[in-house]
């Protein structure tokens, strides 16, 4: 179970989360919807420990994320991440993206590491691709390798950031299938996205941002088709 | 026509590969070590503040500015002087070897620079620590995107490396002049001298060309 409670982060001046709290059970998908600039992204990054925050405190499976006595790198591996830009490593193959981590983190041996990282190229629809450069592949296939390559360290919770925002529209759907092909697996996922119909039809809840606050949250058909904040009515109403 | 265009004697021949190979070898060591030191700086550089910057920067500017010939007679009479005997091997591979750090610290500098700070941390989210992204990620990447550069840079070093004759290291131009003066014939062994550079430098530069078209796909 992912906990953040009254989590505060500034950068500078800048207050970007004020006091957002939150609770993610295992299996709950959740999606993120809001403006650009309300936070989104920074409470992903806040989970994971890419970004410090400044009060409050996010708990991850009773490990606290932010406690100086936290190994980060050892935490990570439980939390996988993906991005809006797919961050393709060039210089390897597409197996070996996913094999790398596996092998160098987990201390896997190569052929342990290259059997589960087959398993999620497969697992995602990229098991003809495995010697591939990944600069040769489209953004939809190089998201999903960036899927697998999260997957292959077998994270229990995983977070999606805007993983279509930088796609082609005739890629999306690729994309958006394997996201939801993990919530139907019983994956935990956090999914800031702008795919309204996909936070609708895949997510347990969702959650609207609004200038680093969370002003509405509740189940997901409700917050999109019925939201009852007159900020989520407007934010809705514009991206329709 | 033969005695015109093998105006040397066979006995030369020994002579002229020592001058050869004392080319090849100075060039090698400094293109080895200016590689590696040049790494380092790099590193240092593109991982560290504005104010470690400017000092280094300074001195890799001076090293860069000043050419390599004054460098070498400045250096060699420098320690001369002070007393420390050094023999011309040695002097002109130090300078040879900085006066290249200078360079591939710029080149790699870049390299590590050009690879995008969310491709880190994406390596970072997957776990990896500090060192194992430099290592696995920034390193391979950094490095492949300036090796055209860094090939330009051995390569200007290896004909650099004529000037290390004014301090009386007898390498391929100064084995020459030497032959020359014996000789009467300018001409003839400048051709061959210069076509041994070439040989050298070419293979070399068109497969620089190869892999910068291969990796511009
Ligand atoms: N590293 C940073 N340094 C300074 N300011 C930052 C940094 N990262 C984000 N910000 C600022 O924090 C605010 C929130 O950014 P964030 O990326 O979390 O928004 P978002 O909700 O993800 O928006 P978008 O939908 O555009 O991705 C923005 O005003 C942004 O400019
Ligand atoms: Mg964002």
């Amino acid at each position: 179970m992912i906990s953040i409670q009254n989590v505060h982060k500034s950068f500078g001046d800048l207050e970007v989360l004020k006091g957002v709290s939150l609770d993610v059970a295992n299996g709950e998908v959740l999606s993120i919807i809001g403006g650009s600039g309300s936070g989104k992204s920074t409470l992903l990054y806040c989970i994971n420990a890419i970004e410090a925050i400044h009060k409050g405190k996010i708990i991850v499976d009773d490990v606290d994320v932010h406690s100086k006595d936290t190994n980060k790198d050892k935490l990570r591996q439980k939390l996988g991440m993906v991005f809006q830009q797919w961050n393709s490593f060039p210089h390897l193959t597409v197996l070996e993206n996913a094999a790398l981590a596996p092998r160098i983190v987990k201390k896997m041996s190569k052929d342990e590491a290259i059997e589960i990282a087959k398993k999620e190229l497969e697992h995602v629809g990229l098991g003809d691709k495995f010697d591939v450069y990944p600069t040769k592949m489209s953004g939809g296939q190089q998201q999903r390798l960036a899927i697998a390559r999260a997957l292959a360290m077998k994270p229990d919770y995983m977070l999606f950031d805007e993983v279509t925002s930088a796609l082609d529209p005739e890629l999306v759907g690729e994309v958006l299938d394997t996201l939801r092909l993990l919530a139907d697996e019983g994956m935990t996922m956090i999914c800031v996205t702008h795919e309204m119909g996909f936070a609708r039809d895949v997510s347990d809840r969702v959650a609207y941002f609004h200038q680093g606050v969370i002003a509405e949250i509740g189940e997901a058909k409700q917050v999109i088709t019925d939201p009852q904040n007159p900020l989520t009515q407007k934010f809705l109403s514009k991206v329709r | 026509m033969n005695s015109l265009f093998t105006p040397l004697s066979w006995n030369d021949t020994g002579f002229i590969l020592t001058g050869v190979m004392n080319t090849v070898t100075i060039s090698v060591l400094a293109i080895v070590l200016g590689t590696v030191l040049g790494l380092i700086v790099g590193f240092i550089r593109a991982e560290s503040n504005k104010l470690v910057n400017m000092l280094f920067g300074g001195l890799l500017d001076v090293l860069r500015s000043v050419p390599l010939i004054i460098q070498l007679v400045l250096f060699s009479t420098f320690v001369g002087a002070a007393g420390i005997p050094l023999d011309p091997f040695v002097a002109g591979s130090i300078v040879l070897s900085l006066y290249t750090m200078a360079f591939m610290s710029e080149v790699f500098r870049s390299g590590f620079e050009s690879v995008p700070v969310s491709m880190q941390t994406a390596a970072r989210s997957l776990g990896m620590n500090h060192w194992q992204t430099i290592y696995h990620i920034r390193l391979p990447i950094g490095l492949r995107a300036v090796f055209p550069s860094w090939l330009g840079v051995a390569l200007s070093v290896i004909k650099d490396s004529a000037l290390v004759s004014v301090i009386g290291y007898m390498e391929l131009l100064r084995t020459s002049e030497q032959l020359i003066s014996r000789t009467q014939q300018p001409l003839e062994i400048l051709i061959g001298v210069g076509i041994f550079y070439f040989i050298i430098s070419y293979p070399l530069s068109s497969y620089g060309r190869y892999v910068e078209r291969k990796m511009a796909i």
